[in-house]
């Protein structure tokens, strides 16, 4: 699905990611963990493809393709979403009407009709209750005047709506009480799928708890610096990440 | 640009004193005088009355100096190298067929939607008997007639309803009102005109797009709407019909009065040619449009889209001087590449409890500059006088500009008046936003663009609003690298 080589970016004179290696296949849960400032967001939006960094990398490749050469929108026509940390306000422009937009991107990408107000409008309704998320929210501009929880939640319903091949969720979990971690955590956990790989980028261990991840990696100093399986988020959440920046990651 | 004014009004300057009549038939040699102004009559077979008020205008004119205090900058323009009478325009030189259209202006057209036989249509196109748009026309204006709703040209106006004419014109926007609207009642040589009878809601919109292609009213038109007690109408103006036009100079008045209780809805949607993306040719836009809420409870609103022309001079106003009237403006006003736009509205309020409400979206791109100038002014009289105005910007990179001019006369201590300014910038976050949703940059600025506007298009009517939302992606296409 995923295969990444040598991946360093930087951003104003400054390098994020610095020789960065992941691989996820089909169907697995990733997680990717680390302090404050490792690079995990970063990350999260050069997978993306955003256009502010300076990227470069042995391999970059999703389902074949090399991403390096995709912008943006090309990646998420091709089913590469990214749940964002801080969603963006789109003032007077509806959330429906937004979401009908990219749903019939992709789909015009994929060679499928156009999804018609009303088929959409039902979909969304269905995805939008699970979520615990009314109707009148699906009217509102996007993320405008929404709560932290409901623009995490609101992110949440787009990768339903959307049905990407992969998603990258960063920091889904974040600012989010008990109940709407739940309330995620279940929407994620509907999402998997043998065909749809996931990469949580997360601080905390405790949405681990709901979602279990097939690996954990730890990002320090942008790069990976250990992966293991979730017992590994285990022994972070209990001895911290201060044993893991070894000198030996540090580059001068 | 001083080029292209020149190589447009290339005939000759030395324009011949003792005027004779021997001429073509559809054009006046350029330049401008009294003769040429009693030709334009003679042609149009006016009454002696309103040649004298085009005379009264013209001398009015000269006495007057074209006002600099526009935020907008342009050559001065030559006033005897203009051809003040072209219309009606033989079809003799119109393109024959689609495939003689500048491609450029069929891929505009393509992206609005609009069918081919339309796109004939408004490019001018000579059209022949398949397309029955005159037939549209009769059918549409029969049916206004049994309602009593007059509409025609104001040619056809000051033949056939004279009086109507004579206690109107220029009861809004008098011939000396300034330096353009003079110039155009001295020189107009057509436009529309609406009346709509005591009680009558008129049963659909009126657009001057059905008489786009029998009418060639040039760079003077004038268009006076009526409506009297208790009637209603909505008037549509524009579309994007004369891309194809190179005048420079276009000039035109609007008057609406609304008498008790009735109302007006007046809606442009202006997509004039706006010249290259160096700033090379385009129409120079300055227009005058004003409505008198002459009775109670009348109400008048403008709305504007405002996309096109090199430059735009205009501020669409409402004199509130019936007891309870209301005036609305509602604008968008984009400039891309060079374009300038200096722009907004004057709310004169006279009668008491009047209510205006004014709002204002700007968008710059490219280097275009852009000004919100607007005037609320609350005589002595006018107790009660409410006034709400919010002028938002949304600036896209970093090379335009948007500015910012409200004046405020209040003489009356019970009135209320509010002013809210914003200033937005796309941000790239916002870009990246629709991009990661699968949208393409042109998509998203639109989309962002459109969410911007929200509160002006949902005033415009529907099939309107479509058009807007197109026509405001189309123009701001490759804004963002």
């Amino acid at each position: 699905m995923l295969r990444i080589r040598n991946l360093c970016a930087t951003i104003d004179e400054k390098q994020i990611l610095r020789g960065l290696n992941l691989d996820v296949a089909a169907g697995q849960v990733h997680a990717i963990m680390g302090p404050n400032g490792s690079g995990k967001s970063t990350f999260a939006q050069v997978l993306a493809g955003r256009n502010i960094y300076r990227v470069t990398a042995d391999d970059l490749t999703f389902e074949g393709r090399n991403l390096l050469e995709m912008p943006a929108e090309v990646r998420a026509r091709n089913g590469l979403f990214l749940a964002f940390q801080y969603p963006v306000e789109i003032p007077g422009v509806s959330n429906l009407y937004f979401m009908r937009s990219a749903v019939n991107a992709i789909r015009s990408h994929r060679g499928l009709p156009e999804l018609d107000a009303v088929d959409f409008m039902s979909v969304a309704r269905a995805h939008a209750s699970k979520l615990g998320l009314d109707d009148a929210m699906l009217k509102r501009s996007v993320n405008e005047s929404f709560s932290g929880g409901e623009k995490k939640r609101n992110e949440i319903l787009q990768m339903m709506m959307l049905e990407p091949r992969l998603a990258v969720l960063d920091e889904s979990d974040s600012g989010l009480d008990i109940d709407a971690l739940k309330v995620v955590a279940d929407g994620i956990n509907a999402m998997r799928h043998p065909e749809r790989s996931i990469i949580l980028v997360t601080h905390y261990q405790r949405l681990l708890n709901y979602i279990e991840p097939d690996r954990v990696h730890v990002l320090i100093g942008g790069s990976i610096v250990r992966s293991g399986t979730r017992e590994l988020a285990l022994e972070l959440e209990e001895r911290g990440y201060s044993w893991l920046e070894q000198p030996a990651g540090v580059e001068a | 640009m001083q080029k292209d004014l020149e190589a447009i009004n290339i005939l000759s300057r030395e324009y011949p004193y003792g005027f004779v009549t021997e001429i073509d038939e559809d054009s006046v040699d350029a330049g401008l005088s009294e003769d040429v102004i009693r030709l334009i009559s003679a042609k149009k077979n006016e009454p002696e009355w309103l040649l004298e008020w085009r005379l009264r205008a013209y001398r009015q004119w000269l006495t007057m100096t074209e006002p600099t205090w526009a935020n907008v900058h342009y050559p001065p323009i030559d006033y005897q190298t203009i051809r003040y009478y072209s219309a009606p325009k033989g079809r003799a030189n119109d393109p024959k067929s689609l495939a003689e259209i500048d491609p450029e202006l069929l891929r505009t057209y393509e992206k609005l939607g609009i069918p081919l036989r339309e796109q004939e249509l408004l490019a001018g196109v000579a059209v022949d008997a398949v397309f029955d748009s005159v037939s549209v026309a009769t059918t549409f204006r029969e049916k206004l007639e049994q309602a009593g709703i007059y509409f025609c040209s104001f040619s056809e106006a000051v033949q056939r309803y004279p009086d109507l004419v004579q206690k109107y014109l220029g009861s809004v926007v008098p011939y000396s009102d300034n330096f353009f609207a003079t110039l155009n009642s001295a020189v107009f040589t057509d436009g529309s005109f609406v009346y709509v009878p005591r009680g009558v809601r008129c049963p659909m919109e009126l657009s001057t797009y059905f008489r786009i292609n029998a009418q060639e009213t040039g760079q003077f038109e004038r268009t006076l709407i009526i409506a009297e007690e208790g009637s209603y109408v909505s008037y549509l103006e524009g579309c994007t019909a004369p891309m194809r036009d190179r005048n420079q100079l276009h000039a035109a008045v609007v008057e609406l009065i609304a008498l008790d209780d009735a109302q007006i809805r007046y809606a442009t949607v202006q997509n004039w040619y706006p010249g290259d993306k160096e700033g090379r040719g385009g129409i120079y836009n300055f227009v005058t449009k004003r409505g008198k809420c002459l009775g109670r409870n009348s109400k008048i609103s403008w709305t504007q889209v405002e996309t096109g022309s090199a430059i735009t001079w205009k501020y669409p106003g409402c004199i509130l001087m019936g007891d309870n009237s209301i005036g609305e403006f509602y604008s968008v006003a984009l400039t891309n590449n060079y374009q300038q736009a200096d722009t907004g509205t004057k709310m004169i309020h006279i009668g008491k409890n009047t209510k205006s409400t004014i709002i204002s979206k700007g968008i710059s791109a490219g280097h275009g500059q852009n000004s919100y100038r607007g005037l609320v002014k609350i005589v002595k009289g006018a107790s009660n006088a409410r006034n709400y105005s919010q002028c938002d910007s949304l600036l896209i990179g970093d090379q335009c500009g948007a500015h910012t001019f409200p004046y405020l006369e209040v003489k009356n201590s019970t009135a209320q008046v509010e002013h809210e300014a914003s200033i937005f910038k796309i941000g790239e976050d916002q870009i990246f936003y629709c991009q990661q949703r699968g949208l393409s940059t042109e998509d998203a600025v639109s989309a962002i663009v459109n969410g911007f506007c929200k509160q002006v298009l949902q005033e415009l009517p529907m099939e309107f609003a479509v058009e807007a939302r197109k026509l405001l992606g189309v123009r701001l296409e490759g804004s963002v690298g």
